[in-house]
């Protein structure tokens, strides 16, 4: 391949991508050298992975121009960006766990014997050895892939991009599942590749990496390109200035004082597989607890956990300074616990029933006659109630819910729970898909709801939610708790740096 | 710049066997087992003409078997291979006995129809994404009617083309080895998986059939054109259904419109039990002979035994639960 370390491999400008109802890239630029690491940061929803999926095909950008070595391309399929040297490293491993290793190498591109149709199944395991030889990686061409580690599956995929006589590499968030050895494993081979004058693009949250490996920083943030920056003229600090940057605080809330601080709820070393790891904390009669974090932090298997829907491998949960045994969501309602889910269509809702219907259909055994039979009455009083109480705007109890407000809608979540007589809530992205206008009159619902003395776990990856409405907030990342913070005095920049946090292994907390 | 070997961590799996071999190595043993308990019940079963029974039953399903396994192991189901077998038959026929074509011309015609049933199943599920159960369920009627509509309701007979019949039934290898008159048919089923275990594991076909099954995202974004493949699986199962229209043809001399609902599932069932997984991406030719070979000796067994034709179907059924229930209990470990 022509070319020298330096030269401009990738120049991407001007790039807009609309997706149904949201404007995902805004005339985003970006530019990569040959023989460099480039990364590229932001919150998630920044557009990082929509603009490097138009760069290797997945997408197809709706304006904008890319040029490859100073040339116009198009590059409408995975297929076309590998012909024209650019591979990509997806975040969900994109391997076919039951074909070995060589296999998914060079799936497509089998090398064939001399009747075209048949596979030349030793030339395959041959080259995908050569391969892994030259990144001096041990793994078994033959193994299936299904078998082996997710960092050596990652080698997989980086040995497949090879394979493709990549110029590009772009990987989306490759240390996200790995171990700090494998970490350091990796970016030998990602200096490797830098060496031998490949381009790569290294999509991250971890921002302590970038001073490990990259030369050039560019920051994303809805959608807009914000700036590019060489890596060691930038502080950490800055770079998270540039990825929160915005400005629109509303009116910082009075957030009342806890009244009564007795401890409801103490979770101690919640463990559950790499999701969740030793996770522990406590919450209060009447507080907000907020839980930040970047999306898949853990926050919601967290969530899971002390429900009763996942099993946790290791837990020690008291509610009520009781030693409780969650085992199914079911104990969980028992104990006095609700978990209203971020997705209330699928986990929350009967939509095509009532009002009264949803609310009273955890709790129906309460209400019945000889028989089995429903007392309409008693059920219609207790709706009746909640929908005063909760101030659920809806027309009637007949009402089908399907045609009420994202916002109504959580109300009518909370006053099933309040019917089971529920101490602690879990709120799980409370607010998405919910309307600007409708938001704050949940934040109005939730601190009524603490005020009247229940405990609320709030999950939110919004930080003007979390710090408008939390007593105590705790970050997590990775699994593990980085950090708690007062919410009288805490600030985006500090829950990102937490949350950006690759924590000490050692560290117990 | 030093670059150290490396060591990673090893897999965090114990994994005795491969899945499919395991289920493989089961299913055999299943059959070794149920061949030993008949030939004790019942002196009849080991008979020759039994065995060769066993042999011509196994013959139609397992060619059907063959072709259904491709498409669970690419993640998709066919329904509809039962009454395409029908509808190819009956296509064999009206070309032969109605048109008076020459009897290889009307073999073709069978297997072409299958074949084009397929195509259309696959256009279906690739190009229209349909999801295969009800695109292959929709098939199942379509071709079922057809059947009917172009033979007019009544079985066509073979009664001109003698050669036909005797061609199928008639014993290559009884004119070599005397007295072993095992009839053609069963070497077209074993000439059909021998075919059929090559294109699997020996060429590009069979490597896409594993990868789309395996995880079809990764596929298409290995610039694999996941849609033309599929269709060609398809294609290949309509092909198996053509053969076994043709072979069923020839061995009841003609071709019964109303027969052939209800063979999907023994086929479907056949490739379970050998180890095929529904969830897509692991199976094997080898396996799904031997659980077609399970259905029809279990079949037999209890028909020798006086088992009710209904308590038959009861076995079987559980049967397909067992193995089902087994694919799954392995994968629970594997994770």
């Amino acid at each position: 391949m022509p070319g020298a370390v330096g030269d401009l491999l990738v120049e991407m400008d001007g790039i807009s991508k609309d997706f149904p109802g949201v404007h995902a890239l805004k005339e985003c630029r970006f530019d990569l050298h040959r023989g460099e690491v480039h990364a590229l940061v932001g919150e998630n929803g920044a557009g990082k992975s929509t603009l490097m999926k138009i760069l290797a095909g997945v997408y197809r950008r709706d304006a904008g121009r890319i040029r490859l070595n100073g040339v116009d391309v198009e590059i409408p399929t995975p297929r076309a960006a590998q012909l024209l040297g650019v591979s990509i490293i997806h975040q969900e491993l994109s391997l076919m766990p039951n074909l070995t290793a060589a296999q998914n190498i060079f799936i497509g591109r089998e090398p064939r014997r001399r009747l075209p149709f048949l596979l030349d199944e030793h030339a395959l395991n041959e080259n995908a050895r050569r391969l892994f030889e030259g990144l001096h990686i041990k793994i078994e061409p033959e193994t299936k892939v299904a078998k082996l580690a997710v960092a050596q599956q990652q080698m997989v995929e980086i040995a497949k991009a090879l394979s493709h006589r990549a110029e590009v590499v772009i990987m989306d968030e490759p240390t996200a599942a790995l171990t700090e050895t494998e970490i350091d494993e990796l970016f030998r081979i990602i200096r490797k590749l830098r060496d031998d004058g490949v381009g790569v693009v290294h999509i991250s949250h971890r921002l302590e990496e970038l001073k490990r490996i990259s030369d050039r920083v560019t920051v994303m943030r809805d959608g807009q390109y914000v700036a590019t920056v060489d890596t060691k003229d930038a502080t950490i600090d800055q770079i998270i200035r540039m990825m929160v940057g915005r400005t629109i605080y509303e009116a910082a809330p009075e957030i009342p004082e806890v009244a009564d601080p007795s401890v409801v709820l103490e979770v101690q070393g919640l463990s559950r597989g790499r999701a969740v790891r030793n996770v522990s904390f406590s919450l209060r009669r009447g507080e907000i607890l907020g839980f930040a974090g970047l999306v898949g932090a853990g926050r919601t298997e967290v969530a899971r956990a002390v429900f009763g829907a996942d099993r946790p491998d290791t837990a020690d949960i008291r509610v009520h300074g009781k030693a409780a045994r969650i085992n199914s969501p079911g104990d969980a309602v028992r104990q006095g616990i609700g978990y209203l889910s971020e997705d209330r269509k699928r986990y929350g809702l009967a939509l095509g029933m009532d009002v009264e219907a949803n609310i009273v259909l955890a709790t129906l055994r309460k209400f019945l006659r000889s028989f089995g039979r429903v007392d309409v009455r008693r059920t219609h009083a207790a709706a009746q109630q909640l929908v005063e109480r909760l101030a659920i705007k809806t027309p009637s109890l007949r009402q089908k819910v399907r045609n009420l407000s994202g916002g109504t809608q959580q109300k009518v979540v909370v006053a099933k729970w309040l019917t089971a007589n529920t101490e602690i809530l879990i709120f799980d992205e409370p607010t998405r898909g919910i309307d600007v206008g409708a938001k704050s009159e949940i934040y109005h619902l939730l601190n009524e709801l603490a005020h009247q003395g229940k405990a609320i776990i709030m999950i939110s990856s919004e930080l003007p939610e979390i710090l408008r409405m939390s007593h105590r907030i705790v970050v997590m990342c990775e699994g593990r708790i980085t950090g708690e913070l007062s919410g009288r005095d805490a600030t985006q920049e500090q829950i990102m740096t937490y949350a950006t946090m690759r924590p000490p292994v050692a560290k117990a907390s | 710049m030093r670059i150290g070997s490396i060591e990673l961590t090893p897999a965090r799996r114990t994994t005795l066997m491969r899945s499919d071999a395991v289920q493989r190595l089961l299913a055999f043993a299943a059959l070794i087992v149920i061949v030993v308990i008949f030939s004790l019940l019942s002196p009849n079963f080991l008979q020759f003409d039994n065995v060769v029974g066993i042999l011509l039953a196994t013959a139609v399903n397992g060619i059907l078997a063959l072709g259904v396994t491709f498409v669970i192991i690419s993640g998709s189901i066919d329904l509809s291979i039962g009454t395409v077998m029908t509808l190819s038959s009956v296509m064999t026929a009206v070309f032969i006995t109605e048109w008076h074509m020459p009897v290889p011309v009307g073999i073709l015609a069978g297997v072409a129809t299958g074949a084009l049933a397929g195509l259309v199943n696959g256009t279906l599920v690739a190009k229209l994404k349909i999801p295969s159960f009800i695109a292959t369920l929709g098939m199942l009627n379509v071709a079922k009617g057809l059947a009917l509509v172009v033979s007019g309701l009544k079985p066509i007979y073979f009664n001109d083309t003698p050669e036909f019949n005797r061609a199928a039934m008639g014993s290559v290898v009884g004119g070599v080895i005397p007295g072993l008159d095992i009839p053609n048919l069963v070497l077209v089923l074993f000439g059909c998986a021998l075919v059929a275990g090559l294109i699997l594991t020996t060429t590009v076909l069979g490597r896409f059939t594993f990868a789309m099954g395996s995880n079809e995202e990764a596929a298409r974004l290995s610039g694999v054109n996941v849609d033309a493949w599929k269709m060609a699986v398809f294609a290949l199962a309509g092909v198996f259904s053509g053969i076994a229209g043709v072979l069923i043809g020839a061995r009841l001399n003609s071709a019964q419109p109303s027969l052939g609902q209800g063979y999907e599932l023994d086929a479907i069932a056949a490739a379970v039990i050998g180890g095929t997984s529904l969830s897509g991406g692991e199976g094997s030719i080898l396996g799904t002979v031997i659980g077609a070979f399970i259905i029809s000796t279990l079949t037999n067994g209890l028909r020798i035994l006086s088992v009710p034709q209904e308590w038959q179907t009861v076995v079987t059924g559980g049967i397909v639960i067992i193995a089902v229930y087994l694919d799954i209990v392995r994968r629970r470990q594997q994770q």
